[in-house]
């Protein structure tokens, strides 16, 4: 057993860097920037460091929370409950391991208040690792909808022209969905007298309290995610974002919706998310098919990005509520590789936006002629963008895929053909901006990835082939979690299908 | 210790005593010696204060009662009273640089607040209706002068006009409903009016509404709201701060206190008044405020939509709801007193700016106080972990327990909308080009900031203490 709370260690650690930040890096000038940046990096890096001890302690056979924490907090039935498993581990891993890439990425991009700047990444770092490690609602809540405060200022001091708009959206939409959440949470207290996620896990919810619950958990986790049609904050927000930010906002802030469905929709109320999954079905499906066609119209490379983001968030759903071992696998580890896959292609945008200031994609052509090792980045991570087996980006999307096909053949058919779009889109993408004769005068002179930008981008494309080929350590991670959940979720509708015919 | 004159305990008054015979004295002392003394009277006021608070902590703890039954001192007293002169002694030290101007050494300030606030603490332990119109009037007469005490603007006078004017209107109806409650009960205490109004009846209701309206005037919640926005805005900003503070504690308090002990019988009745009321005024707080170009007037709308947020707690009329009304207020006014003392320190070359567009750029020139003000206003709009998040908690899940959906729902909604103008201030802090950095900000407002600020930033660490204190006071009144 471990002696000391190694899960509390890795969520605080970064609030810790955020204060040495403020501490030690007063004034304005370069001397004090240099030292935000590499307290900031060393922060992140140590957190990493300190999770990776979790990786090594976790015991992947056992489906139960591990490495828990109990404290009182705010009443004896609402307190300070810590604890991972195989669901929530990935996800804690893939926040803390980059954060680090966000740190480098905005070395030289991010000039203005680079204080703030690293304060704010960290105290978000600290509210996403506490968001999948809490297990009690109300202290979940806490850290959920926390993220949003730092996330706000990100948006709105460091983005682009039209921050503003983007941070108020990104904020008050988010607010909304969880606001309905908030009263959900409180009236399963009352049901329970407990907000205790283990517990109430165990605890039968009369079917009345789990549709509505469950609808008010899906307003919050659908905008999250982000679900056609409460998506429409994603775009802007990634837009505006700086390139950190937007890798932050892809890679892991999203995964939060996916990460609560797995969590309280499907385990709390398997009855409700049972009836509700036609309609999951139907608006992953549309979100696949619908947000890949304005995809393909867009004239912002990130904006592009945003929208694949969300039809790769449409299988995520589609999976998790297939309830199946495939599908409920196939979205944990969908969610992994997007994170890595979307968080890079990102980190892609920000390199030559960091050189030419614009991410319209006619501004770029023939960038193969002066950027190779840029390209071949760019082209694995399209690649897994696209789903092409060999790339982690397949392995999700087909998993997903086989699960579904046994609950839904019409959904896996129509999510299939969203397959063949995101290869339209992606394709034309990587087309219009590297290939092509290099004409245009303002790339003349363009320089190939620099040895840190390669520092970033190098790791990233050995995982998301590694996973491609060979994604059992992922997989592996999270089964015996996933098989307990999906038993669960079975027993359950059985039960109330026996019942149903007992009558 | 036996404190007896014609039969009557006067242990339980104690603190009420010790604080008139002190406001009197204080007097005396400004009024022989003169306007030199408007320092070390306002001083020596919250020195006073202070002491009544102690005293008030070292009353017995038990349920104390005195002046046959209409002066009582329970849980809920203490928490209250002890809220209220936080409040009281905050706002006299957040008024120190406005009585230091050579033009306004008026001593009588500090002693006006006194008295008002000996009128706070007779009304939170108020139980029955005449000593509740005492301690009300008594509160709102030197309230009314408080806020015209800016003698020579034309916006303060008129600020205390209107609150006047207004103010003697609610008392007439209250006092209306109060005559209609005794002449159908046949008494004034609340625990014969519960025992006589327990099946209810038309005069009863009647007399009820109007008391309510009264009372609601004084909260300031909607439809009864009118003069919030100009007493806040017309009032000095010191004055501002007192009213948005400790006398909204006392008049939530009353009002708790007669819904739950003098009318448990016909709660039906009175909860779908309060719950109009409370979704009346989270919305139009949210949406009022959202245009607002002044400061103090957005801050008039957002305790407008405070009250609503807290009246919730009341609606559900029950132990939970009751707590959630104690924590929300308490946390209220930490947040309020931190707003006001960020809103004293803007000044320019001198000169006090109260628009939000002169926030512009705080967060360059003046970081940590826009930090400070900024966490104050996403912890106004409920956003966790800050201590606002909890406020709203407990009153929104007393009223899910209650069964009140539809009120939790609108709340919520609300609160969505209501962030937004917080969201706009903190815009234009942090997001907007910068204008000249703001005066040095004083010493007092300095400490006052700072421990409203971290109160509101690290509630969430401890939360424990002040949520059951909260709970044990909604106990004593069931």
């Amino acid at each position: 057993m471990t002696t000391w709370p190694i899960l509390s260690v890795t969520t605080f650690l970064p609030l810790l860097g955020a204060l040495l930040v403020y501490l030690l890096s007063r004034g304005n000038d370069a001397a004090a920037q240099r030292n935000a940046r590499w307290i900031a990096l060393w922060a992140t890096l140590v957190t990493f460091a300190v999770s990776l001890i979790l990786v090594w302690r976790f015991d992947p056979a056992q489906p139960d929370f591990q490495f828990v924490e109990k404290a009182p907090w705010l009443a004896n039935s609402i307190t300070y409950h810590m604890g991972v498993d195989g669901i929530s581990l990935p996800l804690i891993i893939l926040t803390t391991a980059l954060m680090p890439f966000c740190i480098i990425a905005s070395w030289k991009s991010v000039t203005l208040r680079v204080r703030e700047y690293m304060m704010a990444f960290l105290l978000l770092e600290t509210l996403m690792i506490g968001t999948f490690s809490a297990l009690d609602l109300v202290l979940f809540y806490l850290f959920f909808e926390g993220g949003l405060i730092p996330m706000f200022l990100i948006i709105g001091v460091w983005g682009g022209p039209r921050r503003v708009y983007a941070s108020f959206k990104f904020f008050l939409y988010t607010l909304l969905g969880s606001v309905l959440m908030l009263l959900a949470i409180m009236a399963l207290y009352w049901n329970a007298g407990t907000t205790d996620i283990p517990t109430l896990m165990h605890t039968a919810v009369p079917r009345s309290l789990q549709t509505w619950a469950w609808l008010a958990f899906f307003a919050s986790f659908a905008v999250k995610m982000p679900m056609w049609p409460v998506h429409t904050w994603l775009p802007d927000a990634h837009v505006e974002a700086p390139t950190a930010g937007s890798v932050i906002l892809a890679a892991i802030l999203l995964k939060m919706g996916g990460y609560g469905f797995l969590r309280f929709s499907l385990p709390m109320f398997p009855l409700a998310s049972h009836d509700f999954a036609p309609l999951v079905f139907s608006l992953s499906v549309i979100a696949i098919v619908y947000t890949s066609l304005v995809a393909l119209m867009q004239e912002d490379i990130k904006k592009l990005i945003a929208y694949s983001s969300v039809a790769h968030m449409g299988f995520v759903t589609m999976g998790i509520f297939a309830g199946t071992m495939q599908g409920v696998a196939g979205g944990m580890f969908q969610m992994i590789s997007h994170g890595i896959v979307s968080g890079a292609l990102f980190l892609c945008v920000g390199v030559v936006y960091d050189r030419l200031h614009t991410r319209e994609i006619a501004a770029y052509g023939g960038l193969v002629n002066r950027m190779p090792l840029y390209a071949l980045a760019f082209m694995v991570f399209t690649m897994a963008n696209v789903g092409l087996p060999g790339t982690s980006g397949f392995v999700g999307e087909f998993m997903t895929l086989l699960g579904t096909f046994r609950i839904s053949i019409a959904t896996a058919t129509f999510a299939t053909l969203g397959v063949i779009l995101s290869a339209a889109y992606a394709l034309w993408l990587y087309r219009k901006v590297v290939f092509g004769a290099l004409v245009k005068p303002s790339l003349a002179t363009i320089k190939d990835l620099t040895w840190r930008e390669g520092l970033t981008l190098g790791p990233l494309v050995v995982l998301t082939i590694l996973f491609g080929v060979y994604p059992k350590p992922v997989l592996d991670m999270s089964a015996a979690s996933v098989q307990q959940l999906v038993n669960n979720y079975s027993t359950a509708i059985t039960a109330v299908k026996a019942a149903g015919l007992l009558q | 210790m036996s404190f007896e004159t014609a039969g009557y305990q006067l242990l339980p008054v104690l603190p009420e005593l010790v604080l008139a015979v002190g406001a009197m004295v204080l007097l005396m002392l400004g009024a022989f010696r003169g306007p030199g003394t408007t320092g070390p009277v306002m001083v020596l006021a919250v020195c006073l204060l202070v002491v009544v608070g102690g005293l008030e902590v070292w009353l017995p703890g038990e349920r104390l009662t005195t002046f046959g039954g209409s002066f009582v001192v329970d849980s809920f007293a203490r928490f209250l009273k002890i809220l209220a002169l936080v409040g009281s002694a905050a706002t006299l030290i957040l008024s120190a640089e406005f009585l230091a101007d050579a033009s306004r050494r008026i001593f009588e300030y500090a002693i006006l607040v006194l008295l008002s606030t000996l009128g706070m603490m007779v009304l939170i332990s108020a139980a029955d209706l005449i000593m509740l119109y005492l301690g009300l009037e008594l509160m709102s007469l030197a309230l009314y002068v408080v806020a015209a005490s800016n003698r020579d603007n034309v916006k303060s006078t008129e600020a205390g006009l209107k609150y006047f004017v207004l103010g003697a209107l609610s008392s007439g109806m209250l006092l209306y409903g109060a005559s209609l409650i005794y002449g159908f009960t046949g008494t004034v205490s609340f625990a014969g009016i519960a025992a006589a109004a327990k099946d209810g009846g038309t005069g009863i209701v009647f007399g009820l509404v109007f008391l309510f309206a009264g009372l609601c005037f004084k909260v300031s919640a909607v439809p009864f709201h009118m003069w919030t926005p100009d007493v806040y805005e017309g009032a000095p900003t010191p004055v501002t701060a007192f009213f948005a503070s400790a006398p909204k504690v006392a008049a939530l308090a009353v009002f708790t206190r007669v819904a739950l002990t003098a009318f448990p019988g016909i709660a039906p009745q009175w909860q779908q008044i309060v719950v109009f009321v409370a979704i009346a005024s989270m919305v139009l707080g949210s949406f009022a405020a959202i245009g607002q170009k002044n400061i103090k007037r957005l801050m008039a709308y957002s305790s407008i939509g405070h009250m609503g947020f807290a009246l919730v707690g009341l609606a559900a009329g029950t132990v939970e709801g009751t707590q959630g009304v104690l924590v929300y207020i308490a946390i209220y006014v930490a947040m309020t007193l931190g707003t006001f003392a960020v809103i004293l320190a803007m000044k320019r070359s001198g000169q006090h700016v109260e628009n939000i567009s002169d926030f512009a750029g705080l967060s360059r020139t003046n970081p940590l106080l826009a930090f400070f003000l900024a966490m104050l206003l996403f912890s106004l709009a409920g956003i966790p972990p800050l201590a606002g998040f909890f406020a709203k908690f407990y009153v929104f899940a007393a009223a899910i327990k209650a069964g009140l959906f539809t009120l939790a729902v609108v709340g919520v909604l609300a609160s969505v909308i209501g962030a937004f103008y917080y969201l706009n201030i903190i815009k234009v802090m942090y997001f907007d080009e910068p204008l000249p950095a703001l005066d040095p900000m004083r010493a007092e407002l300095r400490t006052v900031l700072a421990v409203a600020g971290l109160f509101n930033l690290l509630f969430f660490a401890y939360p424990g203490p002040l949520v059951s204190m909260a709970a044990a006071a909604a106990k004593s009144l069931f």
